[in-house]
């Protein structure tokens, strides 16, 4: 570590227990005079400015007051000892044990860090932690989408975002501006929900779908979320419904495994499209494209008897791999 | 393992750490408190000589804090860290909101798998978190819904965990996509990797008479055995670098076109190599350890997906539609 990021370390911390130590605010006038002596006044409004924003973002609160009630042009500063430490958390061992688990579940750098950084805080109050006692396994919670960390900073700051967003299947991508209200994790995959600014109403995409780096466009706290919004809910209600009805297939005997765990009734040796295996019925409670394309995948072991939608998707889809072959 | 933290403001945090966790651990090893804060021992040596220059703003030597160094640099030290004059600072830091975001997220996740008594536990700690983070946290705005396969999975996976530890067989009924069938079969459990968004267990199979990569959420039943691994015990793979399909003899490289209708295939599976084209298209390189599984994928994706390479492959795929659109007649 050089000598000036220690000395640098020193002011701010020289700084930080100076206000804190201090029953009232102290004027910036004597904050100068100990811990900027000899400076410009240019040099030192810089440096005191940008000293304060880092102890604030480290999380320290620094209070702005004026000393004199009669004189309120002289700004005075200070922290409140009750602001700035966490308040007395009596963890019982076992609960400092499932946090010390806690430790482990995101598979996301920064996330497992800031984990890490929460436990060291609680583990200064002293609490030994013994994970063998536990009825637990450990989930792991992983974040690989690179606009993850836009969104979810966004969200807590309350900051406007733009994105290059593609929509399934589509070829372009089109510029879209979102106020995050939250990000929600359905079924292994990362959402984000919010207004969508340019047509007004409330919207979720999903962050593997956005292409590039998301931005921030606009300043923190520049909206509100919408009082009792559940994210998780509206990101339900406005995911695409799955597609309703019912499908039927000839499924090959011993293939098609998947397709008869989920399927609402089995039929077995029935007449099939071809005599190499006995056939049976499986009927499916689901119906669209996304069927067609999960029974094109088992190539000539289905036959899709209905509904015509999903046969006719299965067969010219089949056809244009042929018809380019031959 | 934390990044290596640089700057006077990670300095500074760490301080803030540390001086608490000293005050309320008592005597604690300049080695210890580097392990407890993720840094090596010199970092914490440089940190507490800061801390040295800094105390209450009356200049006076009784106002700094003082750190016994000798204790810490003389050969006969016993490398406990002693820091005094410094009470005021004995109390932790609140936690910063993305601090009380990650951590209540993450017991969130928990609690999904944890037994009755242990959500019992989990609920406590969360509230406790909850009321301390009171302020600025956004945690209610994170969800991290239900883990994908629930509990059942995640009790899977402490099983085979265990299994794996005690060097004890199993005995698994799994099921293969590419085969899209059921097989039962023993294995030697080796350890639990992740890599791509899931879960595997890394095992010596005897069916196989080869190591081999085992989906947990394709795993329909597990069954630890009485007897003790037969092959010699070996660490799980590090799939981190190599991907799930290292380059072996038994894979080939396979280079595929995706239409934008089939571009979400770079989301899901490991790609090689991605090149963009003309129309939205990509060219990606895929290692592919199973040419059903391939073939299977790319029926899936008909006709949005062609092989450029090998040309054996393109044409077992034209194969492979071709029969399927047969039975159309």
């Amino acid at each position: 570590m050089s000598g000036t990021t220690g000395r640098k370390s020193e002011r701010l911390l020289n700084l930080l227990i100076m206000l804190l130590v201090q029953r009232h605010f102290v004027s910036k006038d004597r904050i100068r005079e100990i811990l900027y002596p000899g400076m410009s006044d240019d040099a030192f409004e810089k440096m005191f400015e940008r000293d304060k924003e880092e102890l604030r973002s480290l999380g320290v609160p620094i209070e702005v007051g004026s000393i004199d009630a009669y004189f309120d042009d002289e700004p005075g500063y200070r922290v409140r000892p009750d602001e700035l430490s966490l308040p007395d958390i009596a963890l019982t061992p076992d609960e400092a044990a499932v946090i010390g688990l806690a430790t482990r579940v995101w598979q996301h750098a920064r996330l497992a860090d800031a984990t890490t950084e929460a436990v060291r805080k609680l583990a200064a109050f002293g609490v030994e932690v013994d994970e063998s006692a536990l009825d637990i396994a450990e989930p792991r919670l992983s974040a690989e989408e690179p606009s993850f960390d836009v969104f979810w900073e966004a969200t807590q700051e309350r900051t406007p975002v733009e994105f290059e967003y593609r929509r399934s299947g589509a070829t372009r991508t089109t510029t879209r501006h979102l106020q995050p209200w939250g990000v929600v994790r359905y079924s292994g995959r990362w959402y984000v929900v919010g207004l969508d600014t340019d047509r007004g109403q409330e919207r979720v995409f999903r962050l593997s779908r956005v292409q590039g780096e998301a931005r921030r466009a606009g300043a923190p706290g520049s909206y509100d979320v919408p009082p009792g919004t559940d994210v998780r809910a509206t990101a339900m209600r406005l995911a695409p419904p799955p597609p309703a009805g019912e499908t039927v297939v000839l499924v090959r005997r011993d293939a098609g495994g998947p397709l008869r765990r989920d399927a609402v009734a089995v039929e077995t040796d029935v007449a099939g499209p071809d005599r190499r295996t006995a056939w049976d019925r499986v009927r499916l409670a689901r119906s669209g494209s996304e069927v067609a394309e999960q029974l094109l995948g088992y190539g000539a072991d289905v036959y899709v008897e209905s509904p015509d939608e999903v046969r006719t998707i299965v067969i010219e889809r089949l056809r244009a791999v042929v018809g380019r072959d031959s | 393992m934390s990044t290596q933290p640089a700057g006077a403001k990670d300095q500074v945090a760490r301080l803030l750490t540390l001086v608490p966790f000293l005050h309320a651990r008592g005597k604690v090893r300049l080695e210890d408190a580097a392990a407890a804060l993720g840094v090596p021992a010199e970092q914490v040596l440089a940190d507490l000589k800061v801390l040295l220059m800094c105390g209450l703003p009356g200049g006076y030597p009784d106002d700094l804090i003082d750190v016994d160094l000798d204790a810490l640099e003389e050969p006969e030290g016993d490398g406990v860290i002693r820091v005094t004059n410094a009470d005021y600072l004995a109390r932790p830091l609140r936690l910063s909101p993305t601090e009380a975001t990650a951590i209540i997220v993450a017991l969130r996740a928990l609690r999904g798998s944890a037994g009755d008594d242990t959500r019992e536990v989990v609920d406590r700690a969360l509230a406790k978190l909850e009321a301390a983070a009171a302020h600025g946290s956004g945690a209610h705005q994170i969800d991290p819904g239900e883990i994908p396969g629930g509990a059942d999975l995640v009790r899977l996976e402490a099983d085979l965990r265990r299994a794996s530890g005690a060097r004890r067989q199993v005995r698994l009924r799994y099921y293969v996509p590419s085969r899209d069938e059921l097989s039962e079969r023993v294995v030697d459990p080796r350890g639990i990797v992740t890599a791509h968004g899931s879960t595997y267990l890394d095992a010596w199979c005897h069916s196989a008479d080869a190591p081999r990569l085992f989906r947990l959420d394709r795993v329909e039943a597990a069954h630890v055995l009485e007897s003790e691994i037969v092959s010699d015990p070996e660490p799980p793979r590090d799939l981190t670098d190599t991907g799930l399909f290292p380059r072996s003899p038994e894979t080939t490289l396979a280079t595929l076109e995706l239409d934008p209708a089939a571009r979400w295939v770079v989301e899901y599976y490991p790609v090689e190599d991605v090149r963009p084209r003309r129309g939205g298209r990509l060219e990606v390189d895929l290692v592919i350890a199973n040419e059903r599984w391939l073939q299977r994928l790319l029926l899936r994706l008909a006709p949005h997906a062609r092989v450029i390479a090998p040309a054996a492959y393109a044409e077992s795929y034209a194969a492979a539609a071709r029969e399927a659109l047969d039975l159309y007649g």
